[in-house]
This record gives C-alpha cells, structure tokens and sequence, in this order.
C-alpha cells in the first residue's frame, strides 16, 4: 500500500553545506497495517511522514501510494491526493480554534472536491465520545477531546494511510492509552493503514511492528 | 464547507479587529452616500425650482447668476428693478404675442420672526399660482400649485397674502393671521402696513416654500415702494377702505416670470433676442433652467468630485486598514494555514479564502455604509424638510451606488491580494514543527 524506495532528501544549511536527511532504500507498509516509527531527535521522522504526505519534495526516488507514485505528481495534485488518501494526526492536534468540533471535522472534507459529507462526520465524532459535544469550539473542550476530534478529523475522507506524528506526546498519562486505543481501533475498523511516531516504549511495545528509522534511513547512520 | 464560511469563522474569531476595520469601510461608503444623494438631491432641486417658465427678465445691470438666485431662489441681493414699461411690454406690447403668462415680482422686503428667522416677501398677482407651474410630475405633467389652506389673494384685495408651506411652519401664521413685512431683505427697515394671510401653499419642495407672497398691488402702496411721481401728483395712501392702485407711471418690477406661447415656435428666441437687444439694455432676458446648468457645470458639479474623491479616500483608508488587519494576522494564523494545507488545501485555495476574507469585511462594510447613509437621510429627511422645504427621499438610490458593490469587491481582491500571497507562500513543514 505504501512503499518509499530509494528516497533521497536534504537541507540546505545556512551555512551552504549539504545535510542528508532521508536516505531510504526501501520501506513498505501493507493495506490496514499498523507500524511504528522510532528513532532519536532529528533522524528524520517528521520529514519522511512529510515526504509521503506530498508536503515536502524529495531529492530523488519514489514514493507509492496505492501503486501511485506521488512524487512526480503536481503541487496541486498531490494537494488532492493528500486530501483524499493520507489522514494527518499531530502531535499538538492543530484543531483550527474559530471552528466548531463538527467544523473541524468538516474542514477535513472540504478540500477533496467532493461535497463534504456532515452525517459522516456527525458519525465520527459520536464514534470518538463526542456526540455532545459537536458545536463546542476546541478551547471549550479539554485535551483528550481534542486529541479525539484530530482523529476524527483525520479519519473523515476514509484515508488508505493515517500518519500519525507522536499523537500522545503532549497527552497526559491517563489519556494516551485512550488515544493509542482509539486510533488502532479506528484504523482497524475503516482497514486504514498506520504509520505512528512515538517516542514512547509502552506505545510502541504493543504494535507488532516496530521500526526504528536509523536502520532504514542510511542518512540518520551518517549523521 | 464553502470558502465563504471558512473566511466568516475567521473573521468572526477576530470580531473586534473584523468590527472594527468593517466600521471604517462603512463610515466611508455612508459618506459616499451621503454626497451623491445630497448632490442628487441639490440638483433635482435646482432644476425643479427653475422650472415652470421659460425666462426671467430681470435688471440689465446685474448678472444672470443674481436674477436667479434672487428671483427663484430667493438669495442675495435682489437686483435694481426694471421699468413698469417692460413688464407691459408682456401684456400688451411687442413680446406679447409671444407671450402666454408674464408674472411680475417685486423684491425687497422680508419678514422675520421673534427667534431672528428671517423670510423674503415677494409682490406678485395671483396669476403666479394660478397660471404658473413648478416642475413635472413623473408622467410629465406640470405640477400646478394647490392651496393646503385657503385661497390665492385676489387682485383687487391689495393686502392680501399667501404663505409657502415652510414660511407658515416656521413663522406660526396661519390663514386669518396678519403681518406687517419690514423694508429691505436685512430684516431691520421700516415695518410696512398689515397684510391678512388667505392662503398657504401645500409644499412644493421648491424656494418658493420659504417665501411669503404679498399681493403687488398692496406691495405697491408701501412705504418707499412707489417712484416718485411726475408732474407734483399726489401718491394714494395705503388706507383701508380708501385705496387706490398706484399709477403705472410710478411702478417698477424687480422681474418677469415669462412663459413663452408653446404654438409659437419662434416666441423663446423671440423674447431672447427682443429683450436682450434692446436699445437701452435696461432688460435682460435669462433662461433659468440655462443658468441652473451652469451653476451645476462650473459650481456643483467640481464641488461634488471634490467631495467624491475625499470620500473615495476615506474608502481607501478603510481598504487599506482591511488589508494591515488581515496582515497583521497572518503571522498568528500561518499555523492554521499551514494545518489547512496539511488537510489538502492547495495554495490557491488558502489564498482564496483570504481574499474571500478581505472581500466579505469590504462587502459587509460597504452593506453597512448603504444602510448608515439612507438611515442618516431617513433621519434627516423630516428635518431638512421642515428647515428648508427641500424633500430628501431617503431610499431614493442613486445609480452611482449600484457601481458601489462591484468595486467594492474588486478593491477588496486588491487589498487582499497582499496578505493572500502571504498564505499561498506558507511553508507548511516549516510551520507545523521544524522537527526532522
């Protein structure tokens, strides 16, 4: 379903000099799959999730989403597939503040040319707990609702790949179980396929797969 | 959801800055408003005041500005009068086959009020309302004068007078009512004889609402009103009872009201060039609605692009206060750009909700400013009208205002095209964590 193969990034440091960020051989997930990504601070993780996501470009190789390779694809195509495949969960929720929880979910419709559909996201807000609250605006809701509504958001286009950038790290204990539960189960319910970052050991201990990028991604070796 | 709702949550999460910036583009559009409407309004006046007759004969002295202004508009210092002579002239001489009413007024004596208002007495015979008209209705028949109470004064009652609309508001009198006119417009000369009120006119949003008409006969009879007479005659007294008219020989009109014979193609250029020519230029002929086009040409048509421009620059201060608000946010608002870009919004469309954004405030505020300026007029209306007898139809749209919307909107897309490229560069990775 997702396959990176022979990706190449880097950065351009002020200072002139090359820094290598991605240098990926060959990386897949299957359909439905769950995986976690560990690796330390600065190997890479947040580029790579950006590089499948079409936000930023890669230097070289592709990357497939369902048998599509995304990189030579238009900015404003890749716009779309975004919209329509990849569903982003952020570490900070990143929930827009003038819009409603219902809003919010909506908003994740908007942008794939397709009439937003209200009674999905009705759905998948009363999915997370959060039938009651749909017409509260995020600073009325508390943290863990937050995090919730991110991921019905995320979930809202039925994505064939939820990326999910260290979604319980500024949860506090008592909930991260909660996200993690909710975001398996949500994936496994709708066979989306999952790519976590944590940093977290007892998030990571209960997927069955769990890579740690330094070993795929030769540039993090280097650096 | 449309982009039209996403650029209304925003500006509703920023409602002081929105209200604010809105405020200001709607004091500019009412302003705007205001101008046109008032010009349109000054303009319909004008011409309607001057409307009714073809020409003024006044004094050969003055200028043609001076006969009208004094004559239809009753401002400024009525000009030396001109001989009986040329008025008959009207009636039974050379212009009279051309002639269909000639209306003789005589300038020169005022009335004022207890509180210090002051209003022009005008000598005339009862043909200037019952020959005579004021403008044309929409189907383009005269607008002839009617009586709200009373009569038209009658020839042979010399102190007979009637009031315009205004004049009876402002001053109280009323039909049966008495006054006694003051020599000379200042409001400080002699005070003449009684005159009885027997009519007041129903308002005609014209000058002539302000003015107080006396019979000429009884205008004739006072006190420093009469040429001296020849010969050592004796001048009648203004007795009751025991009046004579005073001899032509003695009378002078500050002006004519002419209205020319429709039958008779010829009568304008006629009476124009008769008057005009004549060997002692002691008359001049002036079409009024010519020199209300002048007026308007050299005075108020710059005085309203003055005004236009201000308020076009008032407008643009607004705009351009929309686009340092919009701005100004966009710092604080990259992230929520950036998480829309993440959820699929391409460039174009983040920019385009920012220039919805700038369109709707203009929009909303250009709304606002149509509503603030015909309700400003709306309020002023009955007050203006009262004043001045001058009819401002707050809901009257000038055609100018239908532009209004149009370019209001393709300003906003100016305004807000800065801060929309702001969102179109946004870097997303960059914004949503510089992790790697």
């Amino acid at each position: 379903m997702l396959l990176v193969e022979n990706v190449r990034k880097s950065y351009i440091e002020p200072n002139g000099e090359t820094l290598p960020i991605l240098d990926i051989r060959r990386f897949e997930i299957g359909p439905g799959e769950q995986v976690v990504l560990r690796g330390r601070s600065g190997c890479g993780k947040t580029t790579l999730l950006n590089c499948i996501a079409g936000l930023t470009t890669v230097d070289a190789g592709r990357i497939e989403v369902k048998g599509k390779d995304v990189v030579p694809l238009a900015e404003a195509v890749r716009d779309r597939y975004r919209a329509s495949y990849i569903g982003f969960v952020f570490q900070t929720f990143n929930l827009l503040p003038a819009f409603t929880a219902l809003e919010n979910v909506l908003l994740g419709m908007t942008f794939t040319g397709e009439r937003p559909d209200a009674v999905r996201a009705r759905q998948l807000l009363e999915s997370v707990g959060l039938g009651h609250r749909l017409t509260h605006q995020p600073r009325a809701l508390s943290v863990g609702e937050q995090q919730r509504v991110a991921v019905a958001r995320a979930l809202a286009n039925r994505p064939v790949l939820l990326l999910a950038d260290e979604p319980t790290a500024n949860v506090d204990p008592a909930h991260q179980q909660q996200v993690i539960d909710l975001l398996r189960e949500a994936c496994r319910r709708e066979n989306i396929a999952m790519l976590l970052v944590t940093h977290s050991p007892e998030v990571s201990q209960q997927f069955s797969r769990v890579e740690q990028l330094e070993e795929v991604n030769r540039a993090a070796r280097v650096a | 959801m449309s982009y039209w709702k996403i650029a209304w949550r925003n500006i509703e999460e920023r409602a002081l800055a929105s209200s604010l910036t809105g405020l200001s583009m709607a004091l500019g559009v009412a302003l705007m408003v205001l101008v046109l409407v008032i010009h349109e309004v000054v303009v319909a006046q004008l011409s309607n005041d001057a409307q009714g007759y073809n020409f003024i004969v006044g004094s050969g002295q003055g200028s043609k500005f001076e006969i009208v202004l004094s004559t239809v508009f009753h401002v400024g210092t009525p000009l030396y009068p001109i001989p009986y002579r040329v008025y008959k002239q009207f009636t039974e001489g050379e212009f009279a086959p051309y002639t269909d009413v000639a209306v003789p007024v005589c300038l020169g004596d005022s009335y004022s009020t207890e509180d210090g208002q002051r209003f022009r007495c005008v000598g005339t015979t009862p043909e200037m309302f019952a020959k005579l008209s004021y403008g044309a209705e929409d189907d383009g028949t005269e607008k002839r004068y009617r009586f709200a109470a009373g009569r038209n004064f009658k020839q042979e009652n010399f102190f007979e007078a009637v009031l315009g609309s205004v004049a009876a508001n402002r001053t109280g009198l009323k039909v049966g009512d008495h006054f006694r006119p003051t020599h000379g417009i200042s409001g400080e000369g002699e005070k003449h004889d009684e005159f009885e009120i027997v009519g007041v006119l129903a308002p005609t949003g014209t000058a002539n609402d302000r003015a107080m008409f006396v019979n000429m006969e009884g205008f004739y009879l006072l006190s420093g009103h009469a040429l001296a007479p020849k010969e050592g005659a004796e001048r009648p007294r203004a007795e009751p009872g025991a009046i004579r008219p005073l001899p032509e020989a003695q009378r002078e009109v500050t002006s004519i009201l002419v209205r020319c014979r429709a039958d008779q193609m010829m009568a304008p250029m006629a009476i124009e060039m008769g008057v005009n020519k004549g060997e002692d230029r002691a008359a001049q002929a002036v079409a009024p609605v010519r020199v209300v086009e002048q007026l308007q040409a050299s005075f108020l048509g710059p005085m309203r692009m003055i005004l236009l421009v201000l308020t076009v620059l008032i407008v643009v201060v607004a705009g351009i206060s929309i686009l340092v608000s919009i701005y100004n946010s966009m710092s604080e608002r990259s992230h929520d750009i950036a998480v829309m870009r993440a959820l699929g919004a391409s460039r174009t469309a983040v920019m385009s909700i920012i220039l919805v954004e700038s369109i709707l405030l203009s929009l909303l505020g250009g709304l606002a400013g149509l509503a603030i300026g015909h309700g400003a007029l709306a309020i002023a209306s009955p007050i203006v009208e009262h004043y001045t007898g001058v009819t401002v139809r707050a809901w009257n749209f000038t055609w100018q205002e239908s532009l209004l919307v149009p370019a209001l909107v393709a300003f906003a897309a100016l305004v807000g095209f800065l801060p929309a490229m702001t969102a179109y560069r946004t870097d997303v990775a960059k914004t949503l964590g510089g992790a790697r």
